[in-house]
């Protein structure tokens, strides 16, 4: 796959908004995301952090179609995803993919590593089994499951969490997206296998010109793997700038209060 | 006199089907009273599994081979019944992992306590909803909840406060002991933050004895007096928590340093763990981290390292023990 960011467009997203109704109590709502805007250049990694609750998955879920935003547009290229139908929705996911946190739940526990990964290829790409198969290698080439001919024919039970996770980033990348969207996919992993998950993101971007939403509440890898982030609390933004600047000189207490209850030993030692 | 020793246990998980895990391996420690301790390592590494035998929480599949523990001056390794359930009435609790699990989703949060002051209640006693709720109030303005929580079912609470519940649960019997297993992994980072920090103001000012079991190495490091870190069954490295921010020992537990970092430093530099934990079914010999360790030499293979004294504490690592000898100190990143 070469790098092709010339000729991706951006995603764009102009103040969306997600209003939940309350169960139970027909006047009262909740804005779960409330106004928020940005644009995800091709080639760039953005990163929306905030604790639980903040609505940052609330947002992940609007960009991939899953939920419609109550108001707002979300627009890449010439698809304006927040009106999309079931079938466009469909080519829209060959270009746009997600990578969850729990990789112990997203993968089908009888299904082997090679169906995974093949079945993108078929259902996306129209490929025919054998080439899915090959495609599948090449896939597990990339993310670092090697020998591939024997993680092929492995099951999830049979991988450790950082491997299944691999797994499921290839899943990603079978039908050659352009855009990621990778929600805390390194937070139920130990940290020891934290700084692998991230420098695979890392390459995919340099290497395959893959833009990156990243959502996270562990601000060391935003730090890591984004450029610009967005700190959400309670579904607005309260402060936005490129990565290390925002980190290192934070100017709204919410942010604050995220970077001091970051355990980091290093920074004592 | 140590308030918790264990020694030499050996736990083996023997499944009905399939092959037996041997998931703790001669371990031995000792507590003493009041001292807040934290176990760290890997996934699978055999930590719960050890803070479930040391509270005898093992349920079958697993087994307590072999070894002692001592609580208190008395032999808990092998008690079972009203024995049992007599030491853990004035003796030790433990918290588990999920809130949400833990609690019976059927049931308020009052019943829980009420639960566990009927079950250990004295002859002839038998607290009521409304004599228990008191004690219950007391119990959860410990861990800064009100009253009105009582009357809540879990599911309309958060998983920070069901963890709260949880902990104040755990105090009811006023323990000497209480193991935390990962009493902060599913909830997010300020929760997380202020659930650890009622859990150490507790710790000070109640003076129980704790066990922290987690595998945030950072988290557990602010936490607690000592750490012990654990590999594949076995303690590879015991030191005090300062010390270890300074300068730790054991390979793996500077591998498992090196995996932080601040994210408002100017330059990040993170790293992994390659490989994976070995394979606890098979029989292994040597040492069980040389095949991901960067400074493994040929006796590393072939003879097991001993925990030995180093610095303020103890670490099984032939490299680090013979450099302590003739004082020259390689770090293992630098290779």
């Amino acid at each position: 796959m070469p790098a092709r960011t010339a000729d991706v467009p951006p995603l764009t997203v102009d103040n969306i908004s997600k209003r939940y109704r309350v169960r139970g109590q027909r006047r009262t709502s909740m804005m779960a995301v409330d106004g928020v805007s940005f644009t995800l250049e091709p080639g760039s990694a953005v990163g929306l952090v905030g604790a639980s609750g903040s609505g940052k998955s609330t947002i992940a879920s609007m960009i991939t179609g899953s939920i419609r935003p109550t108001s707002g547009s979300i627009v890449f290229g010439d698809l304006a995803v927040h009106e999309m139908n079931r079938r466009a929705l469909r080519s829209y996911h060959s270009n746009v993919q997600m990578v969850f946190q729990d990789p112990y739940g997203a993968l089908n526990p009888l299904h082997t590593a090679e169906y995974t990964v093949s079945r993108p290829c078929q259902n996306y790409l129209g490929m025919t089994a054998a080439q899915a198969r090959a495609r599948v290698h090449e896939l597990l080439e990339i993310v670092g499951l090697t020998p591939t001919a024997q993680f092929a024919t492995k099951l999830p039970h049979q991988l450790s969490g950082g491997q299944r996770q691999r797994v499921v980033i290839a899943r990603a990348l079978a039908c050659d997206p352009q855009l990621i969207v990778a929600d805390e996919p390194v937070s139920m992993l130990d940290v020891s296998l934290r700084a692998g998950i991230l420098r695979l993101l890392g390459e995919l971007r340099r290497e395959h010109g893959l833009s990156l939403l990243y959502i996270t509440h562990d601000l060391l890898s935003a730090r890591v793997v984004t450029d610009e982030i967005l700190v959400l609390n309670e579904g607005k933004v309260v402060e936005r700038g490129e990565t290390k600047a925002v980190l290192q000189h934070p100017t709204d207490d919410y942010t604050v209060r995220l970077l001091d209850a970051v355990a980091a030993p290093g920074a004592v030692a | 006199m140590a308030l918790l020793r264990a020694t030499d246990l050996n736990v083996t998980y023997r499944p009905s089907r399939g092959v037996d895990i041997w998931a703790v391996r001669d371990v031995s420690l000792s507590l003493e009273e009041g001292e807040f301790v934290g176990l760290v390592g890997e996934s699978g590494c055999g930590k719960s599994t050890l803070g479930y035998a040391l509270t005898r929480m093992l349920q079958p599949p697993a087994h307590l081979d072999s070894g002692e523990i001592e609580f208190d001056g008395t032999d808990i390794s092998n008690l079972s019944g009203e024995d049992l359930r007599h030491q853990r009435r004035n003796g030790f609790a433990l918290v588990l992992q999920s809130g949400m699990n833990a609690l019976n989703p059927v049931r308020t949060i009052g019943h829980h306590f009420l639960d566990i002051q009927r079950a250990h209640a004295a002859d002839g006693e038998r607290p009521t909803a409304s004599s228990a709720a008191g004690h219950s109030a007391e119990l959860l303005a410990k861990v800064q909840l009100e009253p009105g929580v009582l009357s809540r079912f879990p599911h309309e609470l958060s998983g920070g406060m069901r963890q709260r519940v949880s902990i104040a649960l755990a105090l009811s019997l006023e323990p000497r002991l209480i193991v935390f297993d990962e009493p902060t992994t599913a909830l997010d980072v300020i929760v997380q933050h202020a659930v650890m920090q009622t859990i150490k103001d507790l710790q000070r000012e109640s003076g129980f004895t704790a066990i922290l079991i987690s595998h945030d190495l950072g988290l557990v490091i602010e936490a607690t007096d000592r750490v012990m870190v654990m590999y594949a069954g076995k303690i590879v490295e015991d030191q005090p928590s300062a010390r270890l921010l300074n300068g730790p020992h054991h390979p793996y537990t500077e591998a498992l340093l090196s995996c932080y970092a601040d994210p408002r430093a100017d330059v990040i530099e993170l790293g992994d763990i390659p490989g994976s934990p070995p394979d606890l079914s098979l029989a292994t010999s040597g040492c069980l981290f040389a095949p991901r360790c960067a400074l493994a030499e040929p006796v590393c293979t072939a003879e097991e390292p001993k925990l030995t004294p180093l610095d303020a504490g103890t670490a099984a690592c032939h490299v680090r023990a013979r450099e302590s000898t003739t004082g020259s100190k390689v770090a293992a990143h630098a290779r």
